[in-house]
């Protein structure tokens, strides 16, 4: 029997405020609205302008369960599809990344299509003529997404026709996103290698949450970080180096402490967005690196600079699946796959115009943090898998995220708040249900 | 010139050595096996040539994996326990060079890596090269690299050393 299908006020329930229901983890129904529902009625990262530099160059992606294409066209524009040709629905487009030339040709029957997805040939056509083709579908060819936006070069989606415009739902948060292309001297972000890919055997949600749960790090890391720390000690009294390597400025930070996080803040969005790290946070001790400072001095002027380099966010989440990290320039997608499986996708922009050891330094975090390889993505994914399958047990049905409270809390504000707070994990979820049910249609029982 | 006595047997039998430290989780004898400069390299992309300016999965000094290492035994290290067990599986290595020339020894091996931890078992499969130097006398571990042929496929947790 559905439990939640057609009916709005049962999904509603599962988010309680200082509660939320394990369904939304476990539920392999509410898992297939959200696909449904929750995803196309958001704004979603389909990838960024750098990756289509010429003409015919595509990347493919998903969003919520469907197969979606962008390509970059010979006038410049770039353009968003469903990923199926108007045919027999065959994939256009199988690989991750490319260049299709000047037209896109499905592998099936060699229908042709050009990289603005108009219909440019399809062999013996005049087996059409006079059977109403021109009037189907099948005839404007490869169907846009018809809510799309470029902002800076970040290449976002809605796939619903109705909903909030990109700038309503992002708002404000957007200045996470404006923060890390600032740190490039020229103003410019790109993508020149691939993403580290990291598959979680967990919900989606439980990585989104994790990004601003700040009572974690110094519990769930001591293993990688603490040990990080004990060795680099350790060898400075053996050798009696001063200098703290790359690495250890990296891993040290993760141990710091619960008044760190607290005195760091979390500032919270409308539709689920926020982000911790407000006046402080565990990037905010690097090294300047090869000059990079002096050349931002030269690009923005001293005051400008120093603006930019002391915002140090720590995680920002945008919601409902990505989370952007300016300081090192990493974004993270969490890519739902099933209820109880996530894809990972890690991704590092290079700052145009900044020292090559910017970039190395980057790579160096993402590998640390976000790699299957990775000793703290290991003391994290564990952590996520107890949970999925502790969550299974009946003797508690319900997620408790009450750190610091407070009934009648607001919903869809911005603030600055305690940076151990869940309340962005409560603002995610008032949001999720939102975005859930935002287009179902009343109860079937009401209605009835 | 070639280095004293690196024979291809003496190089070939290293090779297997090391990969017996790791299945037998000797992990201070596997450490030891390693230059001080010496790196662990685990690329991300096809023949790939930077590994600090191209994406890795891994590409870490003696310092970092002692890390490693320590960490796999740390009383609160929770995704060990269980522990985690492995097994490689080589082909006969091949030696590409024997050092006569820089007084580097290079070769290369094909693997099949077996990483089990409770009920889970996963593979993996692919090429690992060595650049080995001597010494006093012992051959220590410039670079180990490790190719896999799926590099861009997304994987669970590795969390012992191929």
């Amino acid at each position: 029997m559905e439990r939640y299908r057609g009916r709005p006020d049962a999904i509603a329930g599962l988010v309680q405020g200082h509660r939320v229901h394990r369904d939304v983890y476990i539920d392999k129904e509410i898992f297939d609205l959200e696909l449904e529902h929750l995803f196309p009625n958001s704004w979603i990262y389909v990838g960024h302008a750098s990756q289509l530099k010429k003409p015919g160059d595509f990347i493919t992606c998903r969003i919520g369960k469907q197969p979606i294409l962008a390509s970059r066209h010979r006038d410049g524009t770039i353009h968003v599809f469903y990923n199926r040709c108007p045919h027999k629905g065959v994939k256009i487009a199988s690989e991750p990344c490319g260049n299709t030339g000047k037209f896109f040709r499905c592998p099936y029957h060699a229908w042709s299509f050009k990289t603005d997805g108009s219909l440019l040939a399809i062999p013996l056509k005049k087996g059409y003529e006079n059977t109403g083709f021109d009037n189907d579908q099948a005839a404007r060819g490869l169907t846009p997404v018809k809510n799309v936006k470029i902002y800076r070069d970040f290449i976002f989606a809605r796939l619903a026709d109705e909903g909030l415009s990109f700038e309503d739902f992002f708002a404000d948060s957007l200045s996470t996103i404006d923060n890390m292309i600032d740190r490039s001297p020229t103003g410019e972000l790109e993508i020149v290698g691939a993403p580290i890919r990291y598959m979680h055997t967990c919900n989606w949600k439980m990585l989104v949450e994790n990004q601003t749960d700040t009572c974690h790090p110094m519990v769930a890391h001591e293993s990688s970080a603490g040990t990080a720390i004990k060795v680099w000690e350790r060898e400075q009294e053996r050798t009696g180096a001063t200098e703290k390597p790359m690495a250890v400025q990296l891993y040290a930070p993760f141990m710091s402490s619960y008044e760190f996080f607290e005195q760091s803040g979390i500032r919270i969005w409308p539709n689920g967005h926020g982000h911790t790290g407000v006046s402080g946070s565990i990037h905010q001790d690097y090294d300047d690196l090869d000059g990079y400072f002096s050349m931002m001095v030269e690009a923005y002027g001293e005051e400008r600079a120093k603006a930019i380099l002391s915002d140090n966010r720590h995680n920002t989440v945008y919601f409902p699946n990505i989370m952007v990290k300016g300081s090192v320039a990493i974004l993270r997608n969490f890519i739902p796959v099933a209820v109880d499986r996530t894809l990972v996708e890690s991704w590092v922009y290079r700052l145009v115009g900044a020292p090559d050891k910017m970039y190395e330094r980057a790579l160096m975090y993402n590998r640390f943090i976000n790699a299957p390889t990775s000793i703290v993505g290991h003391d994290d994914l564990e952590m996520y898998e107890r949970a999925q399958e502790g969550l299974t047990s009946d003797g508690n049905e319900w997620v408790n995220i009450q750190r610091l409270y407070e009934a009648g809390e607001a919903e869809d504000v911005t603030e600055v708040i305690n940076g151990t707070s869940e309340r962005q994990m409560r603002n995610q979820f008032y949001a999720w249900r939102k975005f859930m049910i935002q287009d179902m249609p009343q109860n079937v029982e009401a209605a009835e | 010139m070639s280095p004293g006595n690196v024979t291809p047997d003496r190089l070939i039998d290293f090779v297997y050595d090391e990969a017996a430290t790791l299945d037998e989780m000797r992990w201070e004898d596997w450490l030891a096996l390693f230059h001080d400069d010496g790196r662990y390299w685990m690329p991300l992309e096809w023949q790939q040539e930077d590994p600090l300016l191209q994406p890795s999965l891994m590409y870490e000094d003696r310092l970092l994996l002692t890390v490693r290492v320590e960490r796999l035994s740390g009383e609160r290290t929770f995704s060990q326990k269980p522990k985690s067990r492995c097994h490689h599986l080589l082909e006969r290595p091949r030696v590409i060079s024997d050092g006569t020339e820089d007084g580097v020894c290079r070769l290369r091996t094909s693997f099949l890596y077996t990483e089990t931890r409770g009920d889970l078992l996963d593979r993996y499969s692919g090429w690992v090269s060595h650049e080995l130097v001597e010494v006093d006398g012992n051959l220590k571990i410039m670079l180990k690299r490790v190719d896999l042929i799926n590099f861009d496929a997304p994987f669970g947790n590795i969390q012992l050393f191929i």
